[in-house]
């Protein structure tokens, strides 16, 4: 008998009110209802989350690791877009 | 010490929620895939917890000073006072699935009803349990839709639990003495009236299941008198072979 693996769900938890999604793993599941559940059973047993985003793995376009260096490295030695070179003021304690 | 009947309703609820989580962790490392491993094997520990707050309170309220180990360890067969239905074997995975989701529909409006009744500690439990049936019932009844609307196979599997178990119902209405006293004199639970809501609903998910509901029949009863099937032997010899050989034993 053959064996066919339920399709593969990302799980996103929002830990607390005001806050991102993130990632908090995968699990397989035969349809979208049951992806939620799943993730509410496996992931929020110790309450972790107040909300949960369920996407199918397949689903999510995803940048190429072979192409890491044409996407990324060109912003390496940039320093100028990081906002380091202001003098903050005396004063300004929140910053 | 409290009205007897309140004491005989609440143990009844305590072994209700004791014997179907144990038959729920027999399915513990026996499930068809991980997630529905976890998810069963939570829903037993919320049962299992909802069994010792009720016997807390059942000991509170006989106040012969009897513990949730007393009680869950140190009974007999015939002590107990639970459902005929939870005590049925686990049979394949669509078995359980339909026992457990008859049950969480009656519990659900058992426990709602239970929430306004004038015991402030039953209610208090009720309020805290139905959160945690309400989410067992969604998670049944999916199940059950999609099984029954499934394959030719899982269809025909699912009419036959449904079939099979069908005759185990009729004993959750059927209000006895204890019931009666419990509904009149704390604002307890109307069987009838649940009776109806849970015909209707289970009607609903069944036709979106794509399963017939089995016609009136004979329903067995007495579980809840402490006359049982032959299952509930095994289950609680199981269950209490350790307090029983070393009473008192500890982690």
């Amino acid at each position: 008998m053959s064996k066919q693996e339920w399709p593969l769900y990302e799980v996103f938890i929002r830990s607390k009110s005001g806050l991102s999604h993130r990632h908090a793993g995968s699990v397989h599941a035969a349809d979208d209802q049951m992806a939620l559940d799943n993730a509410r059973d496996t992931y929020t047993r110790r309450s972790e989350g107040v909300s949960l985003w369920v996407v199918r793995s397949d689903l999510i376009i995803a940048s190429d690791p072979a192409e890491t260096s044409a996407f990324f490295e060109p912003a390496e030695d940039k320093i100028y877009r990081h906002p380091t070179f202001y003098e903050i003021p005396d004063g300004v304690d929140n910053l | 010490m409290k009205d007897q009947a309140l004491i005989a309703y609440t143990l009844r609820l305590a072994d209700n929620a004791l014997v179907l989580a144990q038959r729920m962790v027999e399915l513990v490392a026996a499930e068809p895939e991980l997630e529905e491993e976890l998810a069963n094997a939570n829903f037993a520990l919320d049962y299992i917890g909802q069994a010792r707050m009720f016997y807390t309170l059942a000991g509170h309220l006989e106040g012969r000073g009897r513990s949730e180990d007393d009680f869950a360890f140190m009974r007999d067969e015939h002590e107990f006072r639970n459902l005929l239905l939870l005590e049925q074997p686990n049979g394949h995975f669509g078995d359980a699935l339909v026992r457990q989701y008859l049950f969480e529909v009656f519990y659900v409006h058992q426990l709602e009803a239970l929430t306004r009744c004038s015991d402030a500690g039953l209610a208090e439990i009720a309020a805290r349990a139905i959160k945690e049936v309400t989410y067992h019932r969604r998670h049944s009844s999916q199940w059950l839709i999609r099984l029954g609307d499934g394959t030719e196979l899982s269809h025909d599997r699912m009419q036959a639990s449904l079939n099979d178990v069908w005759r185990y119902t009729g004993e959750m209405f059927s209000a006895d003495a204890i019931d009666k006293a419990v509904q009149e004199d704390y604002s307890g639970p109307d069987l009838e009236e649940i009776r109806q809501i849970w015909l209707r609903e289970v009607s609903t998910t069944v036709d979106e299941a794509t399963l017939e509901l089995p016609g009136d029949q004979w329903m067995a009863g007495g579980g809840k008198q402490g006359k049982h099937s032959e299952h509930l032997g095994f289950i609680l010899a199981e269950m209490q072979y350790l307090q029983r050989s070393f009473p008192g034993a500890t982690w």
